[in-house]
């Protein structure tokens, strides 16, 4: 049996976490993704078998829902869903198995970093690195965006909590790119 | 320019990538007696219009659909914005 150090995104042995002012990043590495894509013609279908894997309504365009296993938006017909990797660590089978033919899915646990804003002023910080009106938008609501131009999903758990998805491979600069927001806004 | 994207409501155009004329849709059949003639029509041939044009744009920073966006090339005013597959679709593709 191998014996190996598990790291996080950005290398350390234990998540990062950032704070400035009254805002906090903090790195959140134990999540376990798996993306859906309803195949041509049986949309229906994977919405509702979706619905029973999450426990609520399959999500509407821009938004998220369910718990401990939850779903977002992030395409037509599409969503990606996350829950806890320490209790759903095969999320992907789990999904598969739930939905089967009716769409495609895909793991997405180590292709993704995950970074959880907190605080005050968090709406200033997110104002600098992405294009969304993120006043506007909700508890529930969950946006794809350009930040740093990087491709990140855009969460809002509650109005001054936010968590961002960026590539992990590029969890450095994603990070460098809200930490200096934090720092020239705060 | 602001592009009214049929689900998420008004977004800035600099989230999006522009391909081209919107007949990029009319893939013509390879296997047609004219298919040689067909594809150099399909590859190069394009109207120009000062007005109205059917073009596609990729919401590359965003949900990452296909739209095809109705621009008048005068005045940047758009007119209609559609789901690309919808328009396929509605043209028998993509089925």
């Amino acid at each position: 049996m191998h014996d190996l150090a598990a790291i996080t995104a950005l290398g350390g042995s234990e998540p990062r976490v950032d704070t400035v002012a009254d805002v906090t990043c903090a790195e959140v590495p134990g999540v376990a993704l798996a993306s859906v894509a309803a195949r041509s013609g049986q949309e229906a279908k994977a919405q509702k078998a979706l619905a029973k894997l999450i426990g609520v309504k399959t999500p509407d365009i821009g938004r998220f829902a369910g718990d401990p296993v939850s779903a977002f938006w992030t395409g037509p017909d599409q969503w990606m869903v996350e829950a806890p990797f320490d209790s759903h660590e095969g999320l992907a089978q789990q999904v598969k198995d739930a939905i089967g033919d009716a769409a495609s899915v895909t793991e997405q646990t180590d292709a993704w970093t995950r970074f959880d804003l907190n605080g005050g002023r968090v709406l200033a910080v997110l104002e600098l690195l992405c294009p969304l009106d993120v006043r506007k938008m909700a508890e529930g609501d969950a946006a794809r965006a350009a930040i740093h131009h990087l491709g990140c999903f855009v969460l809002c758990r509650s109005p001054g909590s936010f968590s961002v998805y960026g590539p992990r491979s590029s969890a450095g600069s994603l990070h460098h790119a809200i930490v200096t927001a934090m720092k020239s806004t705060l | 320019m602001i592009i009214p994207h049929p689900l998420l409501g008004p977004r800035d155009s600099s989230e999006f990538v522009y391909l081209g004329d919107a007949s990029l849709i009319d893939r013509p059949d390879w296997q047609a007696e004219d298919a040689a003639e067909a594809f150099h029509e399909y590859a190069y041939l394009r109207d120009n219009p000062a007005g109205e044009h059917r073009e596609l744009w990729y919401h590359e920073g965003g949900d990452r659909s296909w739209l095809v966006v109705t621009r008048n090339t005068m005045t940047h005013e758009i007119s209609k914005v559609e789901l690309a597959r919808d328009v396929a679709r509605a043209q028998g593709r993509s089925k």
